[in-house]
């Protein structure tokens, strides 16, 4: 046996088809349990009079035995002559789901109960549309109670063509149907004399034929960033990237890009504790790295290298979601998406069709309700880095969080184009083209002791952003900072002379553009423009590249008022305004050290 | 990948998930084994660093050898070391030792209540002091919003059922029938004001793994854990008057791991020394839903 090798199965089914019964049986006859526990539970069910049931050597929780329904996915380990098991117990009732999800999505593989005598139910084939959903491709169907059925093989045949034409419109090739009995053992550990008419594999045998999928090191790279840390304090100087490697491999001086910000460094060092260094890493390692040319990247983006093929960037996309939240998923709610380590603020823009997982019928609703399938449209508030889950699973896939709690999980089938999807094809060719002297970023950030900044005022026309701005411009300046200030008029008779005002979003991109040049020569650009909307902040993110954003509101609520990062009265004194935001500057360390 | 390294990455992966997520974050070290091995992986995720103070609950009551273990780990490492502390219960007399209460009423509360109360600032804490060496009372009563916590689905029948990140509300109390869904390494980091996430990075781990992954790393543990001669040694720590050593020779982790795979104990419940399992039908169950680890 391979003491290394471990596989997750999930086993899952319609509630009371046996799951955890058959789970008791194979701990029991591979002879995994600590001594005295088998009687320990014959004995606790002998003197509360209950008969004894495999299932109990699970459901050792109290308030389960009393109700008798698994209420969330237990897992315990058992090994066979092959390798070692972590088994997944997923509640078959419908109530539970998100507890079966949790369960299954922790699976490479899975085994499907179908009870022989009550034949196909509803989350016989809603399970069955999960795993797909969830991506496990290795599926077996076992069809349990074949002792209420005389071990009758016509009864079994019935149910495997039914279920295979199920499982087949969902895209799942099941590697095995097993006739069983949990209770008296049959095919469990050890083939039957009962069910003598079927010549396929055990389920232990089943089990151990499954492979081990390899980790997708063949894929381009990705690495959602973790974190970006520094513990000068604990003196230690390093500037460490950390993240898992969701696949791909990556070497001591390959280039890099994170996306969406597009920020480029190579890959200077894999720092390591206590194990020997390294030059290589691959998909499912956890990782420290340090850069050679120190860029400013946050936790969120999506690190890849320069010769793979990179990943989306857009903020609209397409998507199958499943729903479990208390609430229907509506389009008039803001939700948070969780993408590798990126969370967004996100809409559903449209729901294009939802499903009834357990019958496959589609229909167009206005909500999805719990427990529903839904193909939607969803647009996030800023652009995130992405795959197609057809593609790559890991950076294919995202939760939707609902107040407090994950309520959705979805899988993108198709990156939408954007408003901004012209402007990111120019920056990226920008950037590739871009010459830089000799004076670098960190250079300039360390002497002017600030990272280049866009602050940029918005809000109604009227509310006097200009006059905050200026002092804004002028205090920094005062305490040495190198400020200035960009209002977007400023450019309308120059380098916009010859559009038309008109032209709004070429108006904005220019004025981004002209304020990106500012923020690489390492400056706090305080910028003003009114009524902008959303896609125009969007649009001047995608192409500020060499510096920080920040969105100042000011006044009565407007298109931008939700995304800004401060708020301010325009009733209030420019002078404690201007404070504010010079406050704030320093707590997200913008400006430090004088 | 193996098995260990498979293990560490996901560990690593869910502390530093905590950290990104949780400014009140702690983490608690009883001094054993699971969570001597949770500070190892911390130290993996961070460049060597632990970048969040280190929580234990002094019963008073620990085998003595553990609290020096503490200590002298703690100086070393320079962690920020906090304890908290049932005074008034001591003071009182109001133990299982003291012959007042039975030994699941003495867990509550010499555990479960000084944890509680330590976690949510309401009791004092106590934090070592780098200069002096001694501990002086900590004026940082915030609560702790994020707990880092070693349990292992292995363990006993309820802690198989708990999820990585695993909300408490304002009583600490665990509702194991309504948790929230936990998937695609997508973990709950929102939560409502005054409630907190217990966070488990050991959860997928067993009583062999954390051996083998100790004799792997060369990990420092206390030498209860080892044969210094009597043939005895702690497979599992707590308070000396409910833990009992387990009859063993294995002095080295080398030969605690080959004990586990074949020899005596491969059969044998981890906790079995522990007297306070065995008095409760339902486990460790109802303490658990307590906020007990
Ligand atoms: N006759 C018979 N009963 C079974 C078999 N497997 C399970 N059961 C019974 O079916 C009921 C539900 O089983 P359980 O394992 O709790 O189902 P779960 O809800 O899928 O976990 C229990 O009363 C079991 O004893 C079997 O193979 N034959």
């Amino acid at each position: 046996m391979n003491e290394r090798e471990q596989m997750n199965i999930v086993i899952v089914g319609h509630v009371d088809h046996g799951k955890s019964t058959l789970i008791g049986r194979l701990l029991a006859d591979t002879d995994v349990l600590p001594d005295g526990k088998l009687e320990q539970i014959k004995e606790h069910c002998r003197k509360n009079s209950r008969e004894f049931e495999y299932a109990f050597l699970l459901d050792a929780l109290k308030d389960e035995q009393s109700q008798g329904i698994t209420i969330d996915s237990a897992r315990c380990f058992f090994k066979s002559d092959k390798r070692r098991y972590l088994l997944i117990d997923a509640p078959g009732h419908i109530e539970f789901l998100k507890n079966m999800i949790s369960g299954a999505a922790r699976a490479e593989s899975a085994l499907l109960l179908i009870d022989a005598q009550e034949g196909i139910q509803e989350n016989s084939k809603r399970h069955g549309y999960m795993l797909s959903m969830l991506g496990i491709k290795q599926v077996a169907v076992c069809v349990n109670k074949m002792d209420l059925v005389k071990y009758d093989k016509k009864v079994f045949s019935a149910i495997e063509t039914e279920y295979t034409k199920f499982l087949s419109d969902i895209g799942i090739t099941p590697q095995a149907f097993i006739p069983v009995s949990a209770r008296e053992g049959d095919n469990i550990a050890s083939s039957s004399k009962n069910l003598s008419w079927f010549t396929g594999k055990h389920v232990l045998e089943v089990l151990d034929s499954f492979a081990k999928e390899p980790l997708p090191e063949e894929k381009p790279l990705r690495m959602p960033i973790q974190g970006v840390y520094k513990f000068t304090k604990k003196g230690d100087d390093r500037r460490l990237i950390a993240g898992r490697i969701e696949s791909g491999t990556l070497n001591v001086g390959d280039e890099v890009v994170f996306l969406p910000s597009n920020k480029r460094s190579i890959i200077k060092s894999i720092e390591e504790f206590n194990a020997p260094t390294s030059s290589f890493a691959k998909a499912g390692q956890s990782v420290s790295l340090t850069l050679q040319e120190q860029i400013y990247v946050n936790r969120g983006e999506l690190m890849t290298r320069k010769e793979d093929v990179l990943p989306q960037v857009s903020s609209l996309l397409r998507a199958n979601i499943f729903w479990m939240g208390k609430t229907p998923l509506s389009t008039d709610k803001r939700y948070k998406l969780k993408l590798g380590t990126t969370s967004v603020p996100v809409m559903i823009k449209s729901i294009e069709s939802v499903l009834d997982a357990s019958n496959l019928d589609a229909a167009k609703k206005a909500h999805v309700e719990r427990h529903e399938v839904a193909e939607c449209i969803l647009e996030c508030q800023q652009p995130i880095a992405f795959d197609l889950s057809a593609e790559l699973a890991s950076t294919g896939r995202f939760v939707l969080v609902d107040e407090f709690d994950i309520a959705g999980g979805g899988i993108i089938a198709q990156a939408l184009d954007d408003k901004q999807k012209k402007a990111r094809a120019q920056v990226f060719l920008r950037e590739q083209k871009w010459e830089k002297g000799h004076v670098s970023m960190k250079d300039r950030a360390e002497k002017y002791s600030q990272l280049p900044t866009l602050l940029l005022l918005t809000g109604k026309t009227g509310v006097d952003k200009k006059s905050i701005a200026k002092l804004v411009e002028k205090k920094l300046f005062d305490a040495g900072r190198k400020s200035y200030f960009l209002g977007i008029g400023n450019i309308l008779r120059g380098i916009d002379a010859d559009i038309t005002k008109t032209e709004r979003d070429e108006h904005v991109r220019r004025f981004g553009e002209v304020a990106n040049l500012l923020l690489d020569a390492g400056l706090l650009v305080v910028g003003t423009a009114s009524d902008l909307d959303v896609d125009d902040l969007r649009l001047l993110q995608t192409i500020n590249k060499r510096g920080e954003t920040y969105i100042v509101h000011v006044g009565d609520p407007d298109g931008t008022h939700d995304v800004a990062h401060l708020l301010l009265d325009a009733a209030d004194d420019h002078e404690v305004n201007a404070l504010k935001v010079i406050e704030q500057l320093k707590l997200k360390n913008y400006i430090f050290n004088l | 990948m193996d098995k260990l390294d498979a293990l560490e990455s996901q560990s690593v992966y869910i502390l530093r998930e905590a950290y990104a997520n949780f400014h009140n974050l702690c983490m608690l070290w009883s001094i054993g084994k699971d969570s001597t091995v949770m500070l190892w992986l911390a130290r993996k995720a961070f460049g060597g660093h632990v970048p969040f103070p280190l929580v234990h609950i002094d019963t008073a009551y620990k085998i003595p050898e553990m609290i020096t273990f503490r200590d002298k780990i703690a100086v070393k490492l320079g962690l920020d070391m906090v304890y908290g502390q049932n005074k008034k219960a001591l003071a009182n007399k109001n133990t299982f030792p003291d012959g007042k209460i039975d030994r699941i009423a003495c867990c509550k509360t010499l555990k479960t209540e000084a944890l509680r109360n330590t976690l949510s600032g309401e009791w004092p804490r106590y934090r070592l002091n780098h200069k002096t060496g001694k501990y002086d009372v900590d004026e940082n009563r915030e609560p702790y919003t994020g707990v880092i916590v070693g349990a292992r689905a292995d363990e006993e029948g309820s802690r198989s059922k708990e999820r990585y990140f695993s909300p408490r509300d304002k009583t600490n109390n665990w509702d194991v029938g309504d948790q929230p869904p936990e998937l695609w390494n997508q973990f709950k980091t929102d939560f409502a004001p005054g409630t907190h996430i217990r966070i488990h990075p050991l959860l997928d781990w067993t009583e062999l793994d954390i051996w083998e992954y100790i004799e792997r790393e060369n990990i420092p543990i206390t030498d209860l854990y080892f044969d210094k001669g009597d043939g005895k040694r702690y497979r599992s720590l707590g308070c000396y008057p409910c833990t009992n050593p387990v009859e063993s020779t294995a002095r080295t982790p080398k030969e605690i791991v080959e004990e586990l795979r074949a020899g005596k104990f491969s059969r044998i419940a981890e906790r079995s020394g522990r007297a306070q399992d065995k008095e409760d039908g339902g486990g460790l169950e109802t303490l658990r839903r307590d906020g007990y680890m």
